[in-house]
């Protein structure tokens, strides 16, 4: 097929084949036919998955994108099928998840007035994707997609949206389809380039120290410095934490690592962070859920912040030195100039901390989603791919299962986005077919994007979509248990449906678990599975609650263990 | 059919929110549709208020200039600084001091002022290096330029008149010497 021959959506289709994009998650429209269309007319190696809600398609490609940390492009129609993917866009943004988000638009004469299914989601979605383009020539378009792709998947990655025309795809292409970029100003390259004084600073403050913590966020996994971060705790011999989103990048099993931080995060984390003597943040944003009260925050210790985003620095915690770059380089350039510390008394003290605190839970008075979580991870090994909703079950998926590997935990962690995890799988399992990819929801989260069943079960994924069902919304209700004298409002799910039977309108076979000692049993049965998507039911205790817990907005060493006896006051901060 | 002409030229008092000092900042933009869109978002969602804006293309067509006044506590300003420096569109984003930098604005006045009163306005206007742009036998615009405080000075002079309005272009700032701006 010679240029002369294509249009603008044929173009388009051939580019996004040639970068290398996989899947394409989508909905259709009629500002969107002659895209569609294209993937009809264009022979390419993509495969288009239908969704059945558009926000589906955005969470699938993140879900695509966490676990292989590469994008996927999501394709919609205009107005109501654009609007649908802000939630989704939010999520990665906040994440910072790579993905393309392609979206039809009325004809360029009658933007602004008002037409059919028309929408400004240029304007709209502006302050939730990195960047976003409205077409207006259909000859941009091959050079446009490939910045986008670049753009989203280079320096701090993030969405992209792409705002195409019905005229501008429909009309045909006579430009270059390897036109190159034009982004003056764009320049992800530095981050290769680690600042040396900053380098031998941060070695000497590490060299210092007696009682060190490094803490591992999403940005060390997505430069992919896995080998090095281990190499470097080791070498230093200095225990690590990691942030929600950061969970495997540093093994989870390994005596070195504390888990998981903040709001309720392990207490020996915690309490590391508020005993240390040095803070080495390797690609983490001090996001307000893992500093609580920032004037607190690691008050007594130098603090040295790895980011490649320049203006993550000082946004939160004022670092003593900031090294601006990509983890991996800034790892192998502090990795010389270091030894072994003189830790042992610090990762005596945290030992005993473990042996203290120890994460645990009650096996009578009915079944905690921990058992089913601890069970599932037992079970698996711990090699599962897990994708969580947003909520208790969230936390405690993260409390008890241990990763020991990055791109293996997917969970919307910034945006806290209800309905993510299991399009989320869906996205993952697409990814990595010949991975066990489980999807933790809570009752609330899944019924959001539920709809998502039959595109599971019709392309026969394996997988295992478990359901927590407590019958509340269970971490608003811990709140309003703590804080609000028990006034429940808002949050008891009564109207529930079976959630067995809704699968089995769906063609898909479950297990129902109530007592705590059919759990091994079932959580078997599923996983033995592989035929298709399986629904693991299991009916939870209604009010228990995740400890431990820091308020938001209360200092680290104000973390609450266990269930408090006296009324508290309200948390102070964000939400 | 009666029309009450609403004016927006009546002098008021200043805001009753605390603003804190005031800032300028210069960006270097793509010329691209919906880049203003963006760094306004930057400072909206921030809290700050933009004072003054001016905007117009490079001496290369494909870039365009903006000097942005803005008032707020440094600390939030200068994260807006690196917010707005990471947006793909914008080249660089520069804060100017008045001592590494010279900022000068434009002020149209129009008065209201008889052919009685008019050599004193005239004469004002000249103390102020002005120009009489438009004239007739009731009123008279005038066209000045310099920095903010002078800009002020002059207007408090003309207030002995009745000023009708004045239109302000904001500032616009340059770095002295050979620096970029």
């Amino acid at each position: 097929m010679s240029n002369q021959q294509l249009d603008g959506a044929q173009a388009l289709i051939k580019t996004l084949d040639e970068l290398g994009i996989e899947y394409i998650f989508g909905y259709s429209g009629g500002a969107a036919i002659p895209i569609f269309d294209a993937l009809e007319t264009v022979k390419t190696r993509m495969k288009f998955i239908l969704v059945r809600h558009e926000q589906g398609a955005v969470h699938m490609a993140d879900g695509y994108a966490r676990a292989t940390g590469r994008p996927a492009a999501v394709l919609v129609t205009s107005g109501p099928g654009a609007g649908n993917t802000v939630t989704g866009l939010m999520t990665a943004m906040m994440d910072s998840v790579p993905m393309l988000v392609i979206c039809g638009q009325t004809v360029t004469w009658m933007l602004g007035k008002d037409a059919f299914q028309e929408a400004d989601i240029f304007g709209i979605t502006i302050p939730v994707v990195k960047h976003n383009y409205l077409v207006k020539d259909t000859n941009a378009l091959p050079r446009i997609a490939r910045e986008a792709y670049h753009i989203a998947t280079t320096g701090r990655p993030g969405p992209v949206l792409i705002d195409v025309p019905k005229n501008i795809s429909q009309g045909p292409f006579t430009g270059d389809l390897d036109a190159g970029f034009d982004l003056p100003g764009y320049h992800p390259e530095t981050a290769m380039q680690i600042d040396e004084a900053a380098t031998k600073q941060a070695a000497d403050l590490i060299s210092k120290s007696k009682r060190p913590v490094i803490l591992v966020g999403q940005g060390c996994m997505i430069s992919r410095a896995d080998k090095e971060l281990l190499a470097l705790a080791e070498k230093l011999n200095a225990p690590v934490t990691s942030t929600l989103l950061g969970k495997g990048v540093f093994p989870e099993t390994h005596p070195l690592s504390l888990g998981m931080l903040g709001m309720h995060g392990t207490a020996y984390a915690n309490k590391a962070m508020v005993e240390c003597d040095l803070l080495l943040n390797i690609g983490s944003r001090f996001d307000d859920r893992i500093i609580g009260q920032p004037a607190k925050f690691c008050k007594d210790a130098p603090v040295i912040h790895i980011d490649i985003d320049p203006a993550e620095m000082g946004k939160m915690i004022v670092p003593d030195v900031q090294i601006v770059g990509d983890a991996r380089a800034a790892i192998n350039a502090i990795l010389p100039l270091v030894g072994k510390l003189d830790t042992t008394e610090w990762l005596w003290k945290l030992d005993s901390y473990k042996k203290k605190y120890p994460l645990g839970y009650k096996k009578q008075g009915g079944l905690r989603m921990q058992q089913v979580i601890d069970e599932l991870y037992q079970l698996t090994e711990g090699r599962a791919i897990i994708s969580t909703d947003v909520g208790q079950h969230q936390m405690w998926a993260a409390q008890f299962y241990k990763n020991d590997k990055s791109y293996h935990w997917l969970s919307s962690g910034g945006a806290g986005t209800m309905g993510f995890g299991f399009p989320a799988a869906i996205g993952a399992q697409l990814a990595c077919p010949d991975s066990l990819v489980i999807s933790i929801s809570g009752d609330g989260g899944f019924q959001m994007t539920l709809f998502e069943l039959a595109t599971a079960a019709l392309h026969k994924l394996p997988i295992k979509i478990v359901v927590l069902n407590n019958h509340y919304l269970g971490m608003v209700r811990q709140w309003q248990e703590l804080f609000y004298e028990d006034r429940t409002s808002g949050v008891d799910l009564v109207g529930n449906p079976d959630f067995c039977k809704l699968a089995e309108a769906y063609g898909i076979p479950s297990v129902y678990i109530k007592r705590p000692a059919d759990v091994t049993r079932m959580l078997r049965k599923a996983l033995d599975y592989n035929d298709g998507p399986i629904l693991i039911h299991a009916e939870c205790v209604k009010t228990d609650n995740v400890f431990p817990m820091i308020p938001a907005g209360a200092a680290l060493e104000d973390m609450i263990i266990e269930a408090p006896k006296h009324r508290m006051a309200k948390p102070v901060g964000s939400t | 059919m009666s029309h009450t002409i609403v004016t927006t030229d009546t002098p008021v008092e200043a805001p009753l929110i605390p603003r804190g000092p005031m800032h300028t900042l210069s960006i270097l933009v793509n010329n691209q549709p919906g880049v203003l869109m963006r760094i306004c978002q930057v400072f909206s969602r921030r809290g700050f208020n933009i004072d003054s804006l001016v905007v117009s293309e490079g001496r290369n067509a494909n870039f365009s200039r903006m000097t942005i006044g803005v008032s707020g506590d440094p600390e939030g300003l200068s994260q807006i600084i690196m917010q707005v420096g990471k947006l793909i569109d914008v080249i660089h984003c520069f804060e100017h001091t008045s001592e590494n930098s010279v900022t000068k604005e434009m002020i149209l006045i129009k008065l209201r002022c008889s052919p009685e009163e008019r050599s004193m306005a005239l004469q004002i206007n000249e103390h102020f290096n002005g120009k009489t742009v438009d004239l007739t036998p009731t009123s008279m615009i005038v066209m000045l330029n310099g920095d903010s405080p002078k800009i002020d000075a002059a207007v408090s002079m003309f207030s002995q008149f009745n000023i009708i309005e004045t239109v302000r272009t904001g500032k616009v700032v340059m770095a002295r010497g050979e620096q970029p701006t």
